[in-house]
């Protein structure tokens, strides 16, 4: 019953990215190419999706706590740092090169087109990278924290 | 070269609707963020097998979205592709890199945190929403790709 509730909360994303253009790479990247083919559609997009989540959200985090779970699972972090925006530029380049997101890409795997494919592989390969280099920062903070103190 | 697309506002808009109704009800029901980047890291990398099957489900729903429009209205919604495959697989590994750095994408930081008015998620999307505009810019007016 839960998972199946939240099957439907993916299809209607799903749904919702497929009708509004997020998955089509040639809808987003005239998007941000202002300064020649735009397509402002995508800001209907973002408009539509934020009325919505702007107002739901207040209703929903009124409540004492979510339907199926004993509490929220909030984003805690409040830290602006340089892997934040570093990382939010990078993923910008990335959309700009192949003109796929990641809640563009996931429900576009569903259209079977090869594209597509090869895109959230590529994608997935990235994430791993990213992990096996933040594991090699955190290592490397620690060694150094350690040599100061010894 | 550059195909041109149909200005699309009230489709947009309603898929829009769409996609906040289905973060509003991730929130309502399992209290969780719809962040594709983060829903996505927890499937491949699993925290334990609780955790894993909502992920699976929810992005089986994703998955299933074109093809319940498929059977709606008789069309494959529209996907041109107007870049190479090296461009994907470039833009692949960076989208992977950046998400995971940056702890979000168009999904979790510019519709679920804008809507929190979280400080990180507005700094994340102006950076990203920027460079992507400027990464588009170079690639189209600079490079004249």
């Amino acid at each position: 019953m839960r998972l199946l509730a939240t099957y439907l909360i993916g299809l209607v994303f799903g749904i919702g990215i497929a009708i509004s253009g997020m998955m089509n790479p040639a809808k987003v990247l005239n998007f941000f190419d202002v300064a020649g083919m735009w397509d402002p559609s995508l800001a209907f997009v973002m408009g539509g999706a934020l009325i919505v989540t702007f107002i739901g959200y207040r209703i929903a985090l009124s409540r004492p706590r979510p339907v199926f779970e004993p509490a929220f699972s909030l984003p805690t972090s409040r830290t602006i740092d340089a892997r934040l925006v570093g990382g939010s530029a990078v993923f910008g380049i990335g959309w700009g090169i192949a003109g796929f997101c990641p809640g563009g890409a996931l429900p576009a795997i569903g259209t079977g087109r090869g594209e597509v494919l090869v895109f959230v592989a590529a994608m997935i390969g990235g994430m791993f990278a990213a992990r096996g280099l933040q594991g090699w920062l955190a290592r490397r903070a620690r060694q150094s924290a350690g040599a100061e103190t010894a | 070269m550059t195909p041109v697309t149909e200005f699309t506002p009230l489709a947009s808009f309603v898929g829009g609707l769409l996609i906040g109704l289905a973060a509003v009800a991730l929130m309502a029901l399992r209290g969780r963020v719809l962040g594709a980047t983060g829903i996505l890291a927890g499937l491949i990398a699993p925290a334990s097998s609780s955790d894993w099957a909502w992920r699976a489900a929810i992005v089986a729903g994703m998955i299933s979205g074109p093809i319940a429009v498929m059977i709606v209205t008789g069309a494959m919604p529209e996907i041109i592709v107007p870049v190479g495959l090296p461009a994907l697989v470039a833009g692949g590994l960076l989208v992977g890199l950046g998400v995971t750095f940056g702890s979000g994408c168009t999904s979790g930081h510019g519709v679920c945190g804008l809507a929190r008015l979280s400080p990180r998620s507005i700094v994340a999307t102006l950076t990203f929403m920027a460079s992507t505009g400027l990464t588009v810019y170079v690639i189209r007016h600079v490079l004249g790709g």
